[in-house]
């Protein structure tokens, strides 16, 4: 079963030497010539907790869709564990992406779904079995709090009950590298806290944050990593 | 691994189940109109393998009757026998009098009461001819030729009524594999349509479902079991429509059957050619589904 082959592939490749996320001379050109990424270079270590900030429009999403083969860097080399993505079949794509939880600036939730089955999703495409599929969903909504809402539509939910339904079905399948794309924008402060709460717990079981906002006010008092980007360019 | 690919699909079957009853008027329409487009052709084969069946139990070697004017005399039968005898193309021949032509009926099954009931014997005296000529033309030349002697009432090839079947038969393949073609290439076009819509409603569930790791695989398979259990009652549907066509025909034939003691029963779908059709009507959806799929689904990309 190529499937099987491809996952023992990665876990094969992955590799305790290598950072986690690695950019090497990275550059994107959108087809209508834009330049959103100009040169960037960058290293993400295992386990680590990064922000990514910038004025909108700097590339951070970008950035971020990169790394999940969203989109496809013009020049330049993305390795994630050692693995270069920028070469990936198009096959390959989604073994990838299963090593990864992405928030979305735009959270991408199924409306027409309810809460419980918005989570079950990843688990879904991924072949889990029914009675672990089951307990890790709950698990995940336990931890961002929406266990009662379980059979609620998504419509129904608040801004912030949104973006920690994302975040659930982000982290429900145990990904090694969690992607947040802007997760507490438009929340006021106590529920940004709240969020970033989350994001530290996950971080202290070993999962590698790339977390890109513009809240200056998350930024004060964090020790963790801040790479700033403007116009397509990393700042020192 | 197998446990969990068995219930994915099994998850996958029964949801498509579940897609279709939800809309259960469209599925209705759509599967009879399938099952209407399937069952003409397969219709059309079913007739042609009951008239070849019927066919074949009387199909005989071709042999020439000459049948002799009623008022034949015993030089009238010399003159024939001795014509035949100097015909190089004769294999051999046989003279049937009327005499033993109306003890031959008598004994023929299902004709019992008919000859039973003669008061006098209406059957002309005959010979049957067997020949080495078998193209057409050249029997038609001496047919003619032979339908031209003073003594003879008339001359039959016994196996003409074969042949015309036959080419009837034929000409009836042709038509059920035109029929079958045109309807097939229908059936995956409705279903590439059908497939088309369902694509563009669940647009965000797949462009989701590919953001975050679902292989083209995953996101392949409710559409191509929706067109194959689509096209698998299509095939059902047809069977219906066949199996109740032959019932009403063979309604039909109940009162000429009884009136001359034949046994023509018409039958139903043989087991194979069911199967068949079954396998071959989902094959059918299932096909049209998947150019649909490779059609439109590369166009949702994640952006
Ligand atoms: N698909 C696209 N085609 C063309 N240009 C694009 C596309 N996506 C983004 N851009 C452009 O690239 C630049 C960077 O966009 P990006 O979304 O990465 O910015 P951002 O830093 O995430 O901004 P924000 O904080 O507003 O989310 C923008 O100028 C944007 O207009
Ligand atoms: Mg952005």
């Amino acid at each position: 079963m190529p499937e099987n082959l491809l996952k023992r592939f990665w876990i094969e490749r992955y590799n305790e030497q290598n950072p986690m996320i690695t950019f090497k001379n990275v550059s994107k050109r959108y087809p209508d010539g834009y330049i959103a990424l100009n040169n960037v270079e960058l290293e993400v270590e295992s386990g680590e907790m990064v922000f990514l900030t910038g004025h909108s429009g700097a590339g951070k999403s970008t950035l971020l869709k990169l790394i999940a083969a969203i989109e496809r860097p013009t020049s330049g080399v993305i390795a994630i564990s050692g693995q270069n993505i920028a070469q990936l079949k198009s096959a390959a794509i989604p073994y990838l992406r299963r090593k990864i939880g992405f928030i979305f600036q735009d959270h991408k939730l199924l409306f027409d779904r309810n809460v419980f089955e918005n989570v079950l999703l990843p688990l879904q495409i991924s072949d889990f079995d029914n009675n672990t599929a089951m307990s890790r969903v709950r698990a995940a909504l336990d931890k961002v709090g929406l266990l009662k809402k379980e059979k609620v539509m998504p419509i129904t939910l608040s801004g912030g009950e949104r973006q920690r339904l994302c975040i659930a079905r982000a982290v429900v399948h145990r990904p090694a590298i969690l992607i947040a794309d802007e997760p507490t924008g438009n929340l006021d402060i106590e529920y940004a806290r709240d969020i970033m709460a989350m994001f530290k717990s996950f971080n202290q079981v070993g999962v590698t944050i790339l977390i890109a906002t513009h809240d200056a006010s998350l930024l004060d008092d964090t020790q963790h990593r801040i790479l700033s980007l403007k116009q397509g360019k990393l700042a020192a | 691994m197998m446990r969990a690919w068995l219930t994915q699909h099994g998850f996958v079957f029964f949801h498509t189940l579940k897609r279709l009853a939800s809309t259960p008027v469209t599925t209705l329409l759509s599967i009879t109109v399938m099952g209407i487009a399937l069952s003409l052709p397969t219709g059309v084969y079913v007739l042609m393998e009951n008239l070849q069946s019927i066919s074949g139990q009387t199909a005989g070697s071709p042999q020439i009757s000459l049948f002799l004017k009623q008022d034949a005399s015993k030089e009238d039968i010399d003159k024939i026998q001795q014509r035949l005898q100097e015909d190089s193309r004769i294999v051999n021949y046989q003279f049937i009098s009327k005499d033993s032509a109306l003890i031959q009926l008598q004994q023929s099954s299902g004709l019992t009461d008919i000859a039973a009931n003669l008061t006098y014997n209406p059957l002309p005296d005959a010979f049957v001819v067997h020949t080495r000529e078998n193209t057409s033309d050249s029997l038609e030349q001496w047919k003619l030729t032979m339908q031209s002697w003073p003594e003879i009432a008339h001359v039959q090839f016994d196996s003409a009524w074969v042949d015309r079947l036959n080419v009837l038969l034929k000409l009836g393949r042709s038509v059920v594999l035109m029929l079958a073609t045109l309807l097939s290439i229908s059936i995956v076009a409705i279903m590439f349509n059908t497939i088309r819509l369902q694509i563009l409603t669940k647009r965000d569930e797949i462009e989701i479902s590919k953001l975050i790791g679902a292989t083209d695989g995953f996101i392949q398979r409710p559409f191509l079991y929706f067109g194959a259990i689509q096209g698998l009652c299509g095939g059902i549907t047809a069977w219906l429509i066949i199996a109740w066509g032959i019932d009403a025909l063979n309604g039909e034939l109940m009162p000429l059957t009884q009136l001359y003691g034949l046994e023509i029963q018409l039958r139903y779908l043989s087991l194979q050619d069911s199967i068949s059709l079954l396998l071959f009507s989902a094959w059918l959806g299932w096909l049209g589904a998947r150019i649909s799929v490779a059609s439109h689904l590369w166009q949702i990309e994640p952006e």
